[in-house]
């Protein structure tokens, strides 16, 4: 596991003592304190969304009792107020992916809005006729369908690179699936049924040697690594807000300025023009040509709230304490007879997926939900990757820096009920 | 185990998910249809042969979690024998079992001209999928996937109860 040092923009930082103090961090997620059938709560359903700290929770909170108002148009003090939250969230989310300036963050909905975006923007423009989008085996099916219905509507060819039996993909297939007509790659940076963390720059190398931009999908990486778009290299990057401890329905896309210029709008709508008339339009300048209409102002001053909040946290510290319950848990769960680690590649973070012998995953996932543990169980959006195991569904354990080893004995203690239980 | 979990996984439950009954492929079946549920991934084939109004065979195929499993394998047997109309009737008591109300899917209504609700015998294990919303849908994939094969067709999505 390596954490990437940011040595740019680096925010002022609250250094916690060399222990990284848990039940401190513990104590600002209201959510995680609850007793849920009649147990205590233990979330391991990280990957699909994270719990919120209170001041996230208070961020948009104050936005709607305070500042509430629409941005960029009002000339009253309310709406300056809203246009300066919202500006500064962008500019929080501009230092955490370690980008050179504001304008190369579009807020979107989400990572699937993100990729969805450029597949229509910048892929619309450059693919054509024969072209290919290269991805890999492990993607999120957001990461799949965007390219899919472009490849459709182009008749280009949609190329997925393969992956190992421990979840990594094998770089010299990659390599030689870079052909001449690869018009972009798109590439998950931590894939969220397996934890694995793709050497993204190493790929981001291969495909810039032939002039080839590069996609990553963050939506896991937000919550866990330091993440750096300049040293990476990447064309664009894409995070959601939800998994990072920010709201629900914001996230952000990165890109490089040129390209960000040259790209065509995304939708049409207020905000995202300079001057319109019914003979000729003139689209505003990016980022706000892709950010038509009234956007979803609180959610991101939240994800500013929830970037502020990371990095009041020493990030080696972090990173240290979730690599050691990842090791703990694997350990934990390798010692259930019958359990069967799917995604055990050397660089891994955060999640684990697993089977259990003569069990079905949704069953494994209806008993521990009775213990009050949380996971999830399924294909986790990646049918593909099932398909590539051989699978229908696995279940899959996912962790965030509030959890803790009693709480990974709690899921070895509801796997071995559910083993009773289908003894 | 909690009460409403041993009352989820009752014993014969557990046992048809270990040995499912008429899980094979029915070579030659004059009747097919499969069944899927994509937010769980559970698939189901659905194999009938008929003798007149009569459902001489019916096995099933597919994977899926204990209790799409079982209902699937304890279908097969109930509806062995019965006539068309019989079999849908049959599954309208055992939707109103699952869910707790009355009709609430398609096709629910064609059943009113049965007559009285049929018993439903060892199904009513099922009873305890009741106090789990979430999983009223496995038990019912096959059920909605013998309808389809009556009529040759897939269930792409099952409908929401």
């Amino acid at each position: 596991m390596k954490i990437a040092a940011r040595t740019r923009d680096a925010a002022p930082r609250r250094r916690t003592p060399s222990a990284f103090d848990v039940d401190r961090i513990r104590g600002d997620f209201p959510a995680l304190h609850q007793m849920v059938r009649g147990k205590p709560l233990v979330y391991l359903d990280n990957a699909a969304t994270s719990h919120k700290p209170r001041a996230v929770i208070d961020a948009v909170s104050h936005f709607y009792e305070r500042d509430n108002s629409n941005i960029h148009r009002g000339l009253h003090e309310l709406s300056e107020r809203a246009t300066a939250a919202y500006e500064l969230a962008r500019s929080k989310v501009r230092r955490f992916l370690g980008a050179e300036d504001d304008h190369q963050i579009i807020f979107v909905r989400g990572t699937t809005e993100a990729i969805n975006l450029v597949a229509q923007t910048y892929g619309r423009r450059h693919v054509e006729e024969g072209d290919e989008v290269l991805i890999t085996t492990m993607e999120h099916h957001s990461n799949i369908v965007p390219w899919q219905l472009l490849c459709e509507e182009k008749n280009a060819r949609l190329i997925v690179a393969p992956i190992s039996d421990s979840g990594e993909i094998l770089l010299d297939e990659f390599e030689k699936l870079l052909s001449p007509r690869t018009r972009i790659v798109s590439v998950v940076h931590v894939s969220n049924s397996m934890g694995t963390v793709n050497p993204v720059k190493h790929i981001i190398g291969l495909a810039h040697a032939r002039g080839i931009p590069v996609l990553v999908d963050g939506a896991q990486a937000g919550p866990h690594l330091a993440i750096d778009v300049r040293d990476l290299g990447c064309d664009f990057y894409a995070i959601s807000g939800h998994k990072m401890f920010g709201p629900t329905g914001i996230g952000a896309l990165y890109g490089k300025a040129a390209l960000l210029e040259a790209m065509p709008p995304y939708q049409g709508g207020g905000d995202m023009i300079s001057s319109v008339t019914f003979t000729k339009t003139v689209y505003n300048k990016v980022p706000h040509r892709f950010e038509a209409g009234t956007p979803n102002i609180a959610g991101a001053i939240g994800l500013g709230a929830a970037i502020d909040y990371l990095e009041s946290i020493d990030h080696a510290a972090r990173a240290g304490y979730e690599n050691d319950l990842l090791a703990y848990m694997m350990a934990s769960l390798s010692r259930i007879p019958g359990v069967k680690l799917i995604g055990t590649a050397h660089d891994k973070i955060s999640v684990q997926s697993f089977t259990l012998d003569g069990v079905h995953p949704h069953d494994i996932g209806t008993i521990l939900d009775q213990e009050g543990v949380a996971i999830r169980a399924g294909h986790h959006c990646t049918q593909p990757l099932m398909e590539r195991f051989g699978l229908p569904a696995t279940a899959r354990a996912s962790i965030a820096f509030y959890n803790t080893r009693e709480e990974i004995d709690a899921l070895a203690a509801g796997i071995r009920r559910v083993r009773e239980v289908f003894a | 185990m909690t009460t409403e979990l041993s009352a989820l996984y009752q014993e014969m439950i557990l046992d048809h998910n270990k040995r499912p009954r008429n899980f094979r492929r029915l070579e030659g079946a004059a009747h097919h249809a499969d069944g899927y549920n994509p937010l769980c991934g559970d698939r189901v084939t659905v194999y009938l042969d008929m003798e007149g109004e009569t459902l001489r065979e019916v096995t099933f195929e597919g994977s899926g979690c204990a209790i799409s499993k079982a209902s699937a394998s304890m279908m097969t047997e109930s509806v062995k024998g019965k006539t068309r109309p019989q079999a849908e009737a049959l599954f309208a008591a055992f939707h109103e079992l699952v869910t707790g109300q009355k009709g609430g899917f398609e096709g629910a209504d064609a059943r009113g001209a049965a007559g009285p609700a049929p018993a439903l015998g060892k199904l009513v294990v099922f009873s305890g999928v009741r106090e789990f919303p979430v999983r009223v849908k496995c038990a019912t994939l096959a059920w909605h996937t013998l309808r389809a094969a009556f009529l040759d067709r897939s269930v792409e999505k099952v409908s929401t109860e």
